[in-house]
């Protein structure tokens, strides 16, 4: 945690992909010139004032957008009055409420960026692969807003665990493959995309779901995500008339925490935590935690902490969250983790499932199992810091999706 | 410098005829009889052989060398072990060259000098690895040539002219040449369209051009013999290995044989390709 510190969080990547060490291009070179295609691509969009409206108006009016910033007010009590000790304590709770986005999450926000890009390049064939689904949900929706055909790919056991956007996926015309190698979650669904991929050259968009895979895809998806910590920094100016002194948020591949964190990289005040999901515990082997269980080594197109055996064998991860059960995280969240600017925390299955029920009594929001890996680290942070702290947690997605599996879990855990 | 590649290329010109270059994965199903089926190989008509490297995740395989993959690893394989076949095979044989395929991440964690080390000295003679463009070249790619080994690159049909260049730049040994965009083990390729892609490449370099993805039959391999340097066979391999196998996945009497077999009828394929060139 002592690696000297850069002028600047924010100015990665370099060129060729990389943060730090992290990052790059490590991809088939069937792919290769599609990935330069597509660099050059965000390059002329970004840059291009005419994208950046149309998407503002999809942005206002399909997504919904601003999400609102919403004090938790209730959630807020509660923890004051357990932190009895601490006689002053209790963090300020406010959430992003990314979850009423359509499509009840914020992949929504990367999904148009890149959907429109598929348009712009002339792409005829959406692919997409997805954990809780959600990623997969808000590609189908798009297509389906855009008339595009759109292949989902998600493993065997997510289309299980996940079965009401599955049904979503189908009703809005996509067809969604089940994959039946390796794990059949996530990662083996990552592995199916790229190989129709590199089978589909001509005409096909990867739409990939987090701030993961070969360079560009972890700095354009950032910079898509991005709106919600720009939004943040006006909303709590406006409530509170400061920023925020924590942020907080669950780590999938990373990219709601990476959208929430990236504008605030700067802010070196302000505390910032990741929370990836322990499953049955660190410390079980049963785990999505690459930052705290994992090394670095190279998986789906770039660099970064993985879960691997002494050999180099990627380890299926364990999450009762679909969209956390990755064996990876994007590159630049092993960058800031290594330069000690973002602090990884964990949290376990039964952490998780136990804030989802709390939050859920005493906010009347269901959040997704996702970022109640977030919350359940909020429950005890937010009592060891003062009454003037103001903690915002990124709320990414609703969880109507979960019901079956949070049913499941605490049937379970009466035998 | 002169390898064990270059020299078998070499040869084979004066023969008048391409290569076959055969792929099986290390350790599959076993380790005794995946170190049987590489000593078999040159009998049967092998001129390079091609030895995947285990891997969890492949991302350009089809089912078929995924699923050799996995089946190694169950029995036990690993990067160390891997090696130790080669080692072995040595012993034997110190012409056939050795080319080791497979992906960046275990070599990454075994250690990129202590592997080109090790792989050096086992006997290894190139490194084909799926997941290392030019563009990542500092990676393994200099290390490698610098520690005598060939890095081997894959063009594809989605190389273009203007790219070409940078994917030639330090490949030793022979080009690959992906004759279709997708997975192993995909359909297979269209010869007309072949030789065209293989007389582009030629036109940019020197070395032996060898054209795979896809090759299943005699027939297939004497198509694309005509037309390249060398044909290489994998999937069609690693399928019959796998039909020879037990109800529990194990090694049968017949699996060796069920490989030498195909690899004999692909080799009389490869040898009548230059023969009907010839008249
Ligand atoms: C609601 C929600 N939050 C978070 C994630 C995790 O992804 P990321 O870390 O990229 O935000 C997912 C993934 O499916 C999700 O559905």
């Amino acid at each position: 945690m002592s690696a000297p510190q850069p002028n600047s969080f924010r100015t990665g990547p370099d060129e060729r992909g990389h943060f730090g060490i992290y990052g790059g291009r490590f991809v088939a070179e069937t792919l290769m010139p599609l990935i330069l295609e597509l660099e050059k691509a965000y390059a002329q969009a970004k840059a291009d004032p005419k994208y950046q409206q149309e998407m503002d108006g999809h942005l206002a009016n399909y997504v919904g957008r601003p999400s609102p910033l919403y004090f938790a007010e209730r959630l807020t009590e509660h923890l004051r009055k357990t932190a009895s000790g601490l006689s002053a304590g209790g963090a300020k709770i406010y959430f992003k409420r990314e979850e009423l986005n359509h499509t009840g999450a914020h992949k929504v926000n990367n999904v148009l960026g890149q959907i429109m890009l598929a348009l712009r390049m002339g792409k005829k064939r959406i692919i997409a692969e997805t954990g809780a689904g959600m990623h997969g949900v808000a590609t189908a929706t798009l297509c389906a807003k855009f008339g595009l055909p759109c292949i989902v790919y998600m493993g065997a056991v997510d289309v299980e665990r996940q079965k009401p956007n599955v049904l979503r996926m189908r009703m809005l015309g996509a067809e969604v493959r089940a994959v039946e190698s390796g794990s059949k979650t996530l990662k083996d669904a990552m592995n199916e995309a790229l190989r129709d991929w590199v089978s589909n050259v001509a005409d096909t968009f990867y739409c990939i779901g987090t701030v993961a895979g070969p360079h560009p895809y972890p700095a354009m998806v950032r910079d898509f995500q991005s709106i919600i910590g720009h939004e943040t920094r006006e909303q709590m100016q406006a409530a509170e008339g400061r920023l925020p002194d924590s942020l907080i948020a669950c780590i999938g591949g990373g990219s709601n925490a990476m959208g929430l964190f990236h504008p605030f990289l700067d802010d070196r005040a302000i505390e910032i935590y990741g929370v990836e999901a322990a499953g049955h515990g660190l410390k079980s082997g049963k785990h999505a935690a690459s930052i705290a269980g994992g090394k670095a080594g190279v998986l789906h197109g770039n660099r970064t902490y993985l879960l691997m055996d002494d050999d180099g064998q990627i380890e299926e991860a364990h999450s009762i969250s679909a969209g956390l059960d990755y064996p990876g995280i994007g590159p630049e969240h092993a960058w800031l983790h290594d330069m000690g600017r973002v602090q990884f925390l964990s949290a376990t299955d039964d952490e998780a499932v136990a804030a989802f029920q709390l939050c859920s009594k005493l906010e009347g929001i269901i959040p997704a199992l996702e970022p109640a890996h977030a919350l359940a680290r909020v429950l005890d942070l937010a009592p060891s810091k003062p009454k003037d702290h103001l903690m915002v947690l990124n709320m990414s997605g609703r969880g109507d999706k979960d019901l079956d599996s949070v049913a499941a879990f605490l049937e379970s855990k009466k035998r | 410098m002169s390898t064990r590649i270059d020299r078998r290329f070499a040869a084979l010109k004066q023969e008048g005829r391409a290569a076959l270059v055969t792929f099986t994965m290390a350790g599959d199903p076993d380790a005794d009889t995946s170190l049987a089926i590489a000593k078999a190989l040159p009998k049967a008509g092998a001129d390079v052989i091609e030895l995947g490297m285990p891997f969890t995740d492949p991302m350009a395989d089809g089912p078929a060398i995924q699923a050799a993959g996995l089946r190694a690893l169950k029995a036990g394989a690993r990067t160390s072990k891997t090696l130790a076949l080669v080692r072995e095979f040595r012993k034997s044989d110190d012409a056939t060259p050795i080319v080791l395929m497979g992906y960046y991440n275990p070599i990454y964690i075994y250690g990129v000098d202590k592997f080109l080390i090790d792989a050096k000295a086992a006997g290894v003679d190139g490194l084909i690895v799926v997941d290392l463009p030019p563009e990542e070249d500092e990676e393994l790619c200099l290390p490698a040539l610098k520690a005598g080994l060939n890095f081997i690159r894959l063009a594809t049909p989605t190389t273009d002219d203007k790219r070409l260049p940078a994917v030639l730049s330090n490949t030793s040994g022979f080009v690959y040449y992906v004759s279709i965009a997708g997975v192993t083990g995909s359909a297979a390729p269209d010869a007309g369209k072949v030789a065209a892609a293989v007389a582009r490449i030629k036109r940019h370099t020197k070395l032996p051009v060898a054209v795979g993805f896809g090759v299943k039959s005699a027939e297939q391999a004497r198509a694309i013999a005509a037309c390249a340097d060398a044909v290489v066979v994998g999937s069609a391999l690693v399928d019959a290995l796998c039909k020879s196998l037990d109800n529990s996945g194990k090694a049968g009497l017949g699996t060796v044989k069920a490989v030498t077999d195909l690899v004999a009828e692909l080799a009389q394929g490869v040898r009548a390709a230059r023969r009907v060139a010839a008249t």
